[in-house]
């Protein structure tokens, strides 16, 4: 990154800044490093279920969806290795809170709702994240889990290069180059 | 010992030091090219240059395990998955903060020359005029039409891309076709042009990138993937081994020695000359003499008084070139992280091709001619315009196809810059060794004591005011400025420390960068600076570098040194 481009980290996709990881702007206003290390696992299932959260959100069209881009195995990944204790304490808490609210809803587990309810169940739970972000209270669980599915899922090889465009050598630059809805963006991070 | 003897040693491989290595060698002397760290060598060793951001386990964010390594470097864009392992070793090579100082150094062959932003601009004649108009700190012993032919030979051979203007602030040079803007920003540079009444200027950025293949060093021409950083496969960018290490191996007179850090200059205090200089083996702790005609530091600004305060200190306490009592004073850096960013209406039908590895650039307005703001000196902005891409809001869809459909498109243009403030040399703003803490290598470290003052502060209010005004007058929409606060040395362009003046009592370099206290050990890196423009100095330091190689060699075979 150019520290021309400084100015573009500002803004993310959940109205708040992307949790860690981005050393701009996560600074030390969640990490507490002489904190003992707490230890978080992932189990198989828990990976199972932020992969169907994420194909929720960004689910297989006429192109790859999140599980193609295995969305959920990247959170542990990146949940484990960049978030501080504080932030993985978050992201683990959400697990347990996302199965019983989907229970008290709907009397079920999330993984057991159809394709309708999901949809429902996860756009209702963003409208509680973003109300959150705006009411200046702490952060939503799903708010992370949503920034990990768009960032998880648009640096992927598939987001990359399957959903959004990507050339390697591009050899030349073209300033002006017409463009018509519907083309993919560049997959520059 | 006859085989550790050398015509000239030159001390880091940075840009600095691979020019005068380049230029020494050329001119027939037997050169000791000393680099502290490992060597890197071109192409084959730059082994993130083909990656992509998915080959990165976490997409070249940095790791709480990396932070905890690079406190420093984590405090900032800098800590990253694809540049790790090219910045200095935190734990190995502390230093201690009497105020914060952010450090972001380069241990390695090619050092900051590798991760450089490549922003190539000149010094103008109202720079080198600056501190003896305005009676801060000492005259500059050089004016514009000295370094200038050395500007002009630099970027021959460097490369630099960029057009020229014609403009008194910012002299044109010696430059490759430019990178171009993009159709925005084509626009906003007329609007600018016409709202300013032709006193703003937004402009192509100079870059040391070149557009056109240059076959002779073996360097292609820029193929627009935009990982400068990583090292590049087709040595598009100027960096000391795509461009001055070559050329110097070339010669047959060089001798690189990675893994050796100069603990002190060697000083012959009766002839009043450096007589070579001691080096401590990285690897094996070992301790080497190496003896020299000439010594050049370029061990970048703040090592190469780290090592001049660590020499002939049986003669002067405080080290080689002490006795001006400005060995360490008069820190300086850009100042920056100030700005603006809006959006722009109307290209919805225009996108690029290509990831341009920079962007425009408004050169310096403020203070010039009869402008007179209550502060002294200006700045200059970097920026781009883009389309946003999917970190983007889309309030209109939540969650599901919708969403992802409307991110897989680019989004609206946006148009963003950053200023970069001149700060003053201030005295008291400095370094010092602080012996209580030791490196690695058990050698004593360097303590930072640097802030940014009143001048500095205001200044910021118009670097952000004008920078929201500028971008409305493009046609910019929802302007936001901005000060996302900076600490002395995130701009990376260290300065000062041991600076050139006209007289011994109030300097530590003469006007060929010649330590006065010892005539043949030349400092011609960042440390030399008597004040800082507001362009970044990369440039400056190759021209300084080989116009004092030339003075060197010359000295040299008039029995002077």
């Amino acid at each position: 990154m150019n520290r021309r481009e400084l100015l573009k980290l500002i803004t993310a996709a959940t109205g708040t800044a992307m949790i860690g990881g981005t050393a701009v702007l996560a600074g030390c206003s969640t990490g507490n490093r002489e904190e003992k290390p707490l230890t978080y696992t992932f189990s198989d299932e828990d990976v199972r279920v932020l992969d169907e959260v994420a194909e929720t959100i960004l689910p297989r069209t006429d192109t790859p969806g999140a599980k193609d881009a295995e969305v959920g195995a990247f959170m542990k990944v990146f949940v484990t290795d960049c978030y501080t204790p504080q932030e993985q304490a978050l992201f683990h808490s959400g697990l347990p809170q996302l199965e019983a609210s989907a229970q008290e809803r709907y009397g079920q587990g999330f993984m057991a709702l159809t394709a309708e309810q999901r949809t429902e169940f996860i756009r209702d739970l963003d409208r509680e994240a973003k109300a959150a972000v705006a009411a200046g209270g702490p952060i939503h669980y799903f708010t992370l889990f949503k920034q990990l599915t768009l960032f998880g899922f648009f640096t992927s090889k598939v987001g990359g290069t399957d959903v959004l465009r990507y050339v390697a050598i591009p050899g030349r630059y073209d300033g002006c180059m017409p463009y018509e809805e519907g083309d993919p963006a560049w997959a520059t991070t | 010992m006859a085989n550790n003897h050398y015509d000239a040693i030159v001390v880091g491989s940075g840009i600095s030091g691979g020019w005068a290595a380049k230029e020494l060698t050329e001119k027939g002397l037997k050169v000791l090219l000393l680099e502290r760290g490992r060597n890197i060598e071109h192409v084959k060793d730059y082994q993130n240059a083909n990656k992509e951001v998915w080959d990165y386990p976490h997409r070249d964010k940095p790791t709480q395990e990396m932070i905890k390594k690079y406190p420093v470097l984590s405090r900032d864009y800098p800590l990253n998955e694809s540049t790790y392992g090219m910045w200095a070793d935190e734990q190995k090579n502390p230093y201690t903060e009497t105020k914060r100082f952010d450090w972001y150094r380069g241990y390695h062959v090619g050092g900051r020359s590798l991760l450089w932003g490549r922003q190539s601009y000149r010094l103008s004649p109202m720079d080198f005029e600056a501190n003896a108009r305005d009676g801060i700190a000492v005259d500059w012993p050089i004016r514009y039409d000295d370094i200038a032919p050395w500007y002009d030979y630099v970027e021959k051979y460097a490369g630099i891309a960029g057009t020229r203007e014609g403009l008194d602030v910012l002299p044109d040079g010696q430059f490759l076709p430019p990178i171009p803007l993009n159709c925005v920003e084509q626009d906003a540079a007329k609007r600018i042009e016409k709202a300013f009444g032709g006193q703003r200027h937004l402009i192509h950025s100079r870059t040391a990138n070149i557009t056109e293949a240059k076959p002779e060093q073996g360097r292609a021409n820029c193929q627009y993937r935009n990982k400068c950083w990583l090292g590049c496969p087709f040595g598009a960018y100027f960096s000391t081994q795509s461009s001055t290490l070559p050329a110097a191996v070339k010669t047959g007179n060089l001798t690189l020695r990675p893994f050796s850090i100069v603990s002190q200059v060697l000083y012959d205090k009766d002839r009043k000359r450096a007589t070579g200089v001691e080096v401590i083996d990285a690897e094996t702790n070992q301790t080497y003499e190496y003896t020299a005609d000439v010594v050049f530091l370029n061990a970048s600004t703040f090592n190469s008084t780290w090592i001049l305060m660590n020499s002939a200190t049986d003669v002067w306490e405080g080290g080689l070139g002490s006795s001006s009592g400005e060995l360490g004073h008069n820190v300086m850096d850009h100042h920056f992280r100030c700005g603006a960013s809006g959006e722009i209406e109307g290209y919805e039908d225009k996108y690029y091709y290509g990831r341009r590895p920079c962007g425009f650039y408004i050169p310096r307005f403020r203070n010039v001619g009869d402008d007179r703001r209550p502060y002294r000196r200006g700045f200059g902005y970097q920026g781009s315009a883009s389309r946003e891409n999917w970190d983007r809001d889309v309030a209109e869809f939540e969650v599901g196809a919708d969403l992802k459909n409307a991110l897989s498109q680019p989004g609206g243009w946006t148009i963003g810059m950053t200023a970069f403030g001149e700060m003053l040399p201030y005295h008291e703003n400095r370094i010092y060794l602080n012996k209580s803490v030791k490196d690695h290598w058990g050698l004593p470290v360097l303590a930072m004591d640097v802030e940014i003052k009143d001048n500095e502060l205001q200044m910021r209010k118009d670097m952000i005011q004008d920078a929201v005004d500028i971008l409305e007058a493009a046609g910019a929409k929802n302007v936001q400025g901005g000060d996302w606060g900076y600490a002395p040395g995130q701009g990376i362009h260290e300065m000062g420390t041991a600076r050139m003046g006209r007289d011994p009592k109030t300097s530590v370099l003469n006007s060929f960068n010649q330590v006065w206290d010892a005539p043949n050990v030349f400092v011609t890196d960042g440390a030399c600076m008597t004040s800082a423009s507001c362009v970044n100095p990369s440039l400056t330091y190759m021209a300084l570098t080989a116009r004092a190689v030339d003075h060197a060699v010359k000295e040299l075979k008039k029995g002077n040194l």
